[in-house]
């Protein structure tokens, strides 16, 4: 990571993020005083076995679970202090500044490749004429150009997902969140994928978290944190 | 970017499958009230074809559709000299079995004098009866076109003309004959019957009977005055058009009525549940969509529009094919089914608010989907 883009600020700040569920004797802690600093062009990944946090902690960055305490900023803004969000709009905050990448590419099947992207801009305002030119654009620069007018069960897994990734870059978003990007890849088109996103938060300036348990794309992230019972390890 | 059309679009085969199925629903809807309306239209046919305005019947009765009623026929000519009485017309009914074309023909056969109230209201082929006897006029329904010659009791009547949709209120095609061939069929005994009849002594009673004398009244001239006149011969009763009609829906056909508007809400309230559950399910089947469109920031009228757009869609469309179908078929019923503008709309409003609450259901689930839905296997 260039020296400069580390004394920027960071594009995801966590402070002390906890998140608990149930009461008492039912209490469960999915998050202890997690705390997490991520700058522009950074990928990172959090790893972690089934029930360690790594889908919560993914869930509240997203703004879609509440935390029980902590604070967190996105892009600079605060957005959440002392477990509240204070940001009034997160439906929104998530449509401008967040981009999701899912393990199934949860393409809208009904869609062609382009409009699955155009869709997402149309819905932020953008002109639907304007909005298909920039998908095209976002398919081209994702190489997936030539699937354009393809439904998404006409697209192979590597394609679909590479569409997904166009999707999540529409609105250009700083912070894009994965989760299991490669799961349902073979390890080349996996590779495929890593290498993408990693351009993407290079020449976009983003920061991409993404869970994963795919140990053959590990060397292609800047750090690895594991979660363990809730607790970040570097 | 339309998501509702686009989704319809994706699967348009399953959808107007679920359509037609729909239609067929709603079409089955529609034929019952269809059915409903024509047992009303057809019961006050008849009562409502010599265009009158009084019926006098026999003493203590609400003839001659609800009860029997028999006066003598000269009661037509003391009805016809009460003030505000324009013309007055004796007429039979009743009932026959014919034998046409080796099958049993079953009629309603309506005696008149031809040149007094009473007679078909319309020609649509041919003439009305020209001759005093064996001239027929009958309804189409019937099967009978003119030229026919059909055999009712021991006379052959030819027809000379057709009318259109008058039927009796139990669905039996309407006959015109004049009224002396009608009192012939009605009240002669058979030939056996009659010698025994003279054999005794008792026979040669006059059968200038009629079971009503109908009345069209001067326009300044009140019905129920003119009723109370005639009651106070104390062996007639009379009865306006209007209660005669009253009798008739109320009395006649009500409880017909009342089990096919019975059966018809129910059929109403089975389709409200299957379009509830068709749309439900189409909803049900999008969780992952919907979840992902709410996690990627899709606002709440988008996902709201989706759904409504699509159940008005599939309510529409069905009811379209519903009505479609009915109005192509509905002359092949054995009785009228008879398709009203108010009534078509007024389904066609329920469909709609039907689908409206229908979708509301889908859209309360999927407003309530967790977005992290989306993520994850």
């Amino acid at each position: 990571m260039p020296d400069e883009k580390a004394n920027q600020p960071p594009l995801v700040r966590l402070r002390n993020l906890s998140k608990h569920f149930g009461e008492g004797e039912t209490r469960v802690d999915a998050l202890r005083d997690v705390s997490l600093d991520v700058q522009a062009g950074e990928v990172i990944a959090l790893l972690g076995p089934s029930g360690s946090g790594k889908t919560t902690l993914l869930n509240i960055i997203g703004c879609i679970l509440d935390p029980s305490s902590g604070s967190m900023e996105l892009d600079g803004e605060v957005v959440l202090r002392d477990g509240r969000w204070v940001r009034p709009n997160l439906r929104r905050l998530r449509l401008d500044k967040i981009g999701f990448i899912f393990q199934f590419h949860n393409l809208m099947p009904f869609l062609d490749a382009t409009d699955n992207v155009a869709l997402v801009l149309q819905m932020a305002g953008v002109d639907p004429r304007e909005a298909r030119l920039r998908a095209l654009e976002l398919l081209d620069y994702l190489e997936v150009g030539n699937r354009r007018g393809s439904m998404p069960a006409q697209l192979s897994g590597g394609e679909a997902q590479r569409v997904a990734i166009a999707r999540a870059l529409a609105n250009k978003p700083r912070i894009i969140l994965a989760d299991e990007p490669t799961a349902a890849l073979d390890s080349k088109r996996a590779g495929i994928v890593m290498d993408l996103l990693r351009k993407v938060a290079v020449e976009r300036d983003a920061a991409i978290i993404a869970v994963t348990h795919d140990e053959k794309i590990f060397d292609r992230f800047d750090r690895i944190f594991n979660l363990r019972d809730g607790r970040l390890d570097v | 970017m339309n998501l509702a059309y686009r989704d319809i679009r994706h699967g348009l085969g399953r959808f107007l499958l679920t359509c037609v199925g729909l239609g067929l629903l709603l079409g089955v809807v529609l034929a019952m009230i269809g059915i409903y309306r024509g047992l009303v239209v057809e019961a006050l046919t008849i009562a409502r074809a010599p265009a009158v305005d009084l019926w006098v019947v026999e003493a203590n009765t609400r003839g001659p559709f609800a009860e029997a009623s028999r006066i003598p026929a000269d009661t037509r000519e003391a009805i016809a000299r009460i003030a505000g009485v324009v013309a007055a017309g004796s007429i039979t009914y009743q009932t026959v079995e014919a034998e046409y074309q080796d099958r049993k023909l079953r009629l309603y056969v309506i005696g008149y004098e031809p040149t007094r109230p009473g007679g078909p209201p319309e020609i649509e082929e041919g003439h009305t009866i020209a001759r005093s006897h064996f001239e027929m006029v009958a309804d189409r329904s019937s099967g009978l076109v003119p030229r026919d010659r059909v055999r009712l009791g021991r006379d052959t009547f030819t027809v000379v003309g057709s009318t259109r949709q008058q039927v009796s209120s139990g669905g039996d095609p309407v006959v015109y004959i004049a009224l002396q061939d009608a009192q012939k069929l009605q009240f002669d005994l058979a030939p056996p019957a009659a010698r025994v009849q003279l054999a005794r002594g008792t026979g040669g009673t006059g059968r200038d009977t009629v079971n009503a004398v109908i009345a069209r009244l001067h326009p300044n001239a009140s019905p129920d005055a003119v009723a109370e006149t005639v009651r106070r011969w104390k062996h007639l009763a009379a009865v306006t058009q209007e209660a005669q009609e009253l009798i008739l829906t109320r009395s006649l056909v009500d409880r017909a009525r009342r089990q096919i508007g019975l059966f018809t809400s129910l059929l109403l309230a089975v389709s409200a549940v299957v379009i509830a559950l068709i749309i439900y399910t189409m909803t049900m089947e999008k969780l992952k969509q919907i979840a992902t469109l709410k996690l990627i920031g899709a606002p709440d009228r988008t996902i709201i529009g989706m759904i409504v757009q699509q159940a008005l869609a599939l309510g529409l469309i069905g009811f379209a094919i519903g009505a479609t179908l009915i109005a192509s078929i509905k002359d092949y019923f054995p009785r009228r089914v008879v398709l009203e503008p108010d009534n078509v709309l007024a389904l066609g409003v329920v469909v709609v608010v039907v689908c409206l609450l229908a979708s509301a259901l889908g859209v309360r689930a999927a407003l309530r989907i967790d977005p992290a839905t989306a993520l994850g296997g």
